[in-house]
């Protein structure tokens, strides 16, 4: 495994939505590369035959029966948006994928 | 009668209980103390004075007309800031969240207010719960009543703070890698995790959702058990909660501080104790251990091999599940919104963009970019996937060290409580704290810790883990309060006794 | 905007290249509640009514699996030849939208539901085999209204955002590629998803409403050299929510990949947009390689592990295949091949058994279906069952006409009357005043004046010529504007004259 670089830090935080200042970046990068460093040693740990652990209790089939909860009022839902509009969430313009 | 902060939780039921009090008097008491001490300690977030009062006042209603709904019925708690609270600000800790107020309840919540615990106000933590210090937290770190200039653990710091200080009799902390356990070990408290899926997540704001659980922080063992009844239990709301009954906990209290410990098998883990371990922590360890041996129990070595590698897993597992539940944090729909400077017209990403880079610390987007880089294509299997099997494997260390012993024992953190602003800038340093909690996290197991004694080189508060199989979580109680009724009587009196009396500000300074 | 793309005509493309077609179909299900938390999924409530912390995203809030959708999921992978996981898990894919509350999408990803089956459609008595790589559960979006100048994303200056539909339960169901239709390519991406259709309709799984977007289609398109053994590359047309639509962009698509790759061009790889008004599809955004949706396993859900037994008895509940379905019902109605074929050509199986049941004879529910409403539905450029009438409205027009309170051509008003919006049947022969004229003595008096207007015909009836009696219920016909029952009327001659 590579270290981390700084550019490749800038592509991570570009891919969180985080803006970084340069300063960030400067300070970051390198915390980063020494905390992966640390942890760099689990790539030799666990042979192919060992299945992965998601959870650590095994449960399956846990499911809901298909009745109706009481929603959020209108109000309720709408309460801690930074704007709103006709009902809606008011968000800056959407740049995307659907015209 | 002593002055009722001083109380455990146990004893001011029982005063309520006996018409002596009033849940009025008792909140008001606590009030007043948190107006005293809480400018240096700095254990809440946010105080519901009203709130607490209105639910005092219907507590006392209740009791006077029969209705009592339970043991704790009006005995106030506190509650951390990641749990939401309908009505109340839940921040998080972070700046992202500052003033939202949720138009829900946690479970844990609904169930304190079903069982009549008037709620004192929310703890402060590490941002999103990342931290061993709460020095992460965004509204200003919370103080050790032990010694003001250092760390109170993190990130239930909050939490722990107003137990040992008195502002609460007990509070509500969340665990994700030692959040409850290593704060109660550096403060003198107890703090118990209790079974992954033991406890309702719905509500809890996730860090790491395979790894949280929420469980009671309180000054004894017999609270503890008191508390976790009341917000233990299945939940259909969170599918990965258990569907069975909560063991008897109060009752294993009860029963353990008898001290009886015959045929009890201790088993301390080998790779959790020794080199790394601050020497005042580790004799107070071999002490309580050799009073467990002094009750009756029977002490073992068993080995973990694979603990070596819990703190690497745990720091991929985390901030991988972490950068996914905080990519909701984007300024559309609550919280913070924060416009770059020097767009004219941003859009929608851009206001993202810098929202995100202005409502997190340093930390969590350390976290962040270390989660979304475990999980990108590429590194999914040597990062991500790899510590997936290394929790296969510390569930298998688990397995068989069960096999030789009822419970394992281990110190609960590796040192006491370090000055504020030591190991902010060193991750990695940071990190360590957690070494001897994170696995019962990975493997889901549930583990406790409760006040050793002050080790010599410092005097301050070392801890002893109890860890016990999933679902056995009232051997912890069983074990704990043995070993709580043992230290009780070398010491003479609570550990907290010897702590220094922490400065009260007059009340006309306060606000 | 950008000039439009040169196309190659179908045919030349057809003789240079093969299509090769791959088709998503998104299908939201019926369920009552939404995938993940308890929330109604009804169409049409006010914004944000339909939410909670669960579906919107809130801090701290849990899903939980709707058992009803896991059950629905696994009827359409059995309806489909799949298999079906004994073990699958919900996987987050993240990515940042805001329609979307969470900022990922709860969804499923190497572990499907269901996977490796195939159904058969059928173009102009042709059998093609479509294999289905997988369908898997996932979860809708919120919608967001774009307020600004264009009234499009672009240039709109902010966006409000409505999260009732965030959460649905979907579907995704994945074709494997498609090869060898050739110039069947766009008839059989249509019949495909027909097909699709009448499935999950007979499953009663879904309400398949393309026009209320629960049935969504995604066409992948590459076109081969007919000298090459490798794929082209493909562009994916999103939202093409109509089966006309189907067809126009595959075709579209071949047309103008054609014409890039024989001027030397590459197709881009990229997301296309499909424009029902003007046919035609535009470039959206590029598939980057820098696409990471990040994919794990939803820490918060546990495994679906359906057992046999559980899907034995879902396996119980299926209907009749539509092919079986189709051979017993042309037994039934006696229909001819060509007849059965150009009723499910045109998309009027289910509606002439729908009308059937309803009480119509099975030749009534064709001649209706399939000549004055598929004329209507092809004038307005929608599908049959689009149009605006039901199969009961027809099964009652039919009666009506039996009963002689109106004829035929009485009846093609009453169904304009319907197509309207003017109500049912019944209200619309009385708001419109349709009904044959019942009333004796204004008819016979109509007779009477035609025969004093006709006196050269009324003579050759008299005279035994019995088949001119046409012309004079023409003028009767005339007088009544056409609301009288011409049987009647001729009746009503004869015996004047007789």
């Amino acid at each position: 495994m590579p270290d981390i670089t700084r550019d490749e830090v800038a592509h991570l935080a570009d891919l969180a939505r985080i803006d970084l200042s340069d300063a960030e970046l400067d300070h970051l990068a390198p915390q980063l590369a020494v905390i992966l460093d640390s942890i760099r040693s689990i790539s030799e740990v666990a042979a192919e035959d060992i299945p992965p652990t998601s959870h650590p209790m095994p449960l399956t089939n846990v499911f809901r029966e298909d009745l109706p909860r009481p929603c959020l009022t209108a109000e309720e839902a709408l309460s801690g948006a930074p704007q709103v509009e006709e009902q809606r969430f008011a968000v800056p313009r959407i740049l995307g994928e659907d015209a | 009668m002593s002055h009722p902060i001083r109380r455990t939780a146990a004893e001011l039921a029982d005063a309520l209980a006996a018409g002596e009090t009033t849940s009025v008097e008792l909140t008001e008491a606590h009030l007043a103390r948190i107006d005293a001490v809480d400018v240096e300690v700095h254990a809440f977030l946010h105080v519901d004075r009203a709130g607490a009062l209105e639910q005092a006042r219907e507590s006392d209603e209740r009791r006077a007309a029969g209705r009592s709904v339970g043991p704790l019925d009006g005995v106030p708690v506190a509650v951390k800031d990641v749990l939401t609270t309908k009505g109340l600000p839940t921040t998080c800790g972070s700046r992202i969240l500052e003033n939202w107020v949720p138009p829900y309840d946690a479970t844990v919540v609904t169930r304190l207010r079903q069982a009549g615990l008037p709620i004192l106000g929310k703890t402060n933590m590490d941002e999103f719960a990342m931290g061993s210090s709460t020095e992460h937290s965004a509204y200003g770190p919370t103080r050790n009543p032990w010694d003001l200039d250092r760390i109170p653990g993190g990130s239930g710091g909050g939490s722990a703070a107003a137990v040992a200080a008195f502002e609460a009799p007990f509070a509500i902390g969340t665990d994700t890698g030692g959040s409850i356990r290593q704060p109660g070990a550096v403060t003198g408290t107890v703090g118990v995790k209790p079974t992954y899926g033991g406890v309702s997540r719905y509500g809890l704001v996730a860090l790491a959702n395979s790894l949280d659980q929420a469980g009671p922080v309180t000054r004894t063992i017999l609270d503890a058990a008191l508390l976790h009844e009341v917000i233990g239990g299945h939940d259909p709301l969170d599918s990965t909660s258990i569907d069975q009954p909560v063991p008897p906990l109060v009752e294993a209290a009860r029963q353990g501080a008898a001290g009886d410990m015959k045929g009890l098998r201790v088993g301390v883990v080998k790779e959790l104790t020794g080199e790394g371990y601050q020497p005042g922590v580790q004799a107070r360890f071999d002490e309580a251990v050799q009073l467990l041996v002094d009750a009756g129990a029977a002490v073992v070595e068993v080995s973990c091999p694979h603990f070596v590698h819990a703190l690497a897993a745990y720091y991929l597992i985390l901030p991988s599940e972490a950068s996914s539940n905080l990519a909701k944090f984007d300024a559309m729909r609550y919280g913070l919104r924060v416009y770059p400077e020097g767009i004219a017209d941003p859009n929608a990403e851009e206001v993202m963009r810098a929202t995100r880079d202005a409502g997190f610390g340093d930390e969590v987007k350390r976290r962040i970019i270390l989660g979304t880089y475990a999980l990108s294509s590429g590194y999914y299997d040597a990062y991500y996937g790899q510590a997936q099997k290394v929790r296969t494997l510390i569930s298998r260390d688990f397995a068989a060290a069960f096999e030789a012993a009822d419970v394992l024992v281990s110190p609960t953190a590796p040192t006491t409580a370090f000055k504020l602003g030591e190991k902010l800038d060193d991750p990695v340093a940071m990190y360590l704290n957690d070494i001897a909690t994170i696995p019962a996290n990975l493997a889901g197991v549930p583990g406790l810790s409760l006040p050793s004694g002050l080790a010599e080189e410092d005097g301050l508060p070392a801890g002893f883990q109890i860890l016990a199989p999933a679902m056995a979580d009232d051997r912890l109680y069983r074990v704990g309060a043995a070993l709580e009724a043992a230290l009780l009587d070398r010491w003479g009196g609570p550990l907290l006794d010897s702590a220094p009396a922490l400065a009260e500000t007059p009340k006309e300074a306060v606000r | 905007m950008t000039t439009a793309p040169a196309l190659m005509s179908f045919d030349e493309a057809l003789e240079r290249f093969d299509p090769v077609m791959g088709l998503e179909v998104h299908v939201e299900l019926n369920t009552v509640t939404k995938m993940f938390c308890g929330c109604p999924t009804e169409f049409g409530a006010a914004p944000n009514t339909q939410v909670c912390p669960t579906c919107l995203g809130l801090p701290g809030a849990m899903p939980v699996v709707n058992g009803k959708a896991v059950e629905s999921a696994i009827r359409i992978g059995l309806a489909l030849n799949c298999n079906i996981a004994t073990w699958c898990r919900f996987a987050r894919k993240n990515y940042f939208y805001p329609d979307m509350p969470k900022n990922f999408q709860t969804s499923q990803y190497d572990e499907p539901i269901a996977y490796d089956g195939w159904t058969e459609v059928e173009v102009d008595g042709e059998t093609f085999r479509v294999e289905i790589e997988r369908a898997h559960m996932e979860e809708d979006t919120g919608k967001s209204l774009h307020v600004g100048t264009s009234g499009r994303i672009h240039g709109a200056d902010y966006s409000l955002v409505d999260y009732n539909r965030a959460g649905i339960p979907l579907i995704e169901i994945v074709t494997k590629p498609i090869v060898g239709t050739r110039e069947k390519a766009p008839q059989v991406a249509r019949a495909y998803v027909a097909h699709l259709r009448e499935l999950l309709l007979s499953l009663g799984v879904s309400d398949v409403r393309m026009e209320q977007g629960s049935l969504r289609c995604d066409v992948n398109l590459s076109l081969k050299r007919r000298d090459d053994e490798r794929f082209g590359t493909r562009t994916e047309t999103k939202n093409v929510n109509s089966l006309r639509s189907v067809e126009r962009a595959v075709r579209y698509e071949i047309g103008r990949q054609a014409a890039r790759l024989s001027d030397g061009d590459s197709v881009v790889q990229e997301t296309r947009h499909w424009h029902e008004d003007t046919g035609v599809t535009t470039s959206g955004r590029e598939k980057s390689d820098a696409e990471d949706y990040r994919y794990f396993p939803e820490p918060d859900l546990v495994p679906v592990a359906p057992d046999d037994a559980w899907v034995e008895e879902l396996r119980g509940t299926l209907p009749e295949p539509p092919r079986e379905h189709r051979a017993r019902l042309q037994k039934e109605w006696g229909f001819s091949d060509l007849e059965m074929r150009d009723t499910v050509g045109a998309g009027a199986l289910n509606l002439v058994e729908e009308t059937v049941a309803a009480g119509a004879t099975p030749a009534a529910a064709r001649k209706w279906w399939l000549s004055d409403l598929a004329r209507r539905a092809n004038e307005r450029g929608v599908d049959l069952s689009d149009l605006g009438v039901s199969p009961t409205d027809v099964a009652r027009v039919q009666e009506l006409v039996d009963e002689g309170k109106i004829n035929d051509k009485l009846a093609r008003q009453v169904f304009d009357g319907v197509i309207a919006g003017e109500g049912t049947p019944d209200e619309v022969v009385a708001s419109r005043g349709l009904a044959v004229v019942s009333d004796e003595g204004a008819l016979s008096d109509a007779v009477d004046r035609a025969i004093d207007a006709n006196p050269d015909v009324a003579e050759k009836i008299r005279a035994g010529k019995v088949a001119a009696a046409g012309a004079l219920i023409g003028a009767v016909m005339k007088e009544m504007r056409g609301q009288a029952d011409a049987g009647r009327v001729r009746e009503l001659i004869l015996e004047k004259l007789g």
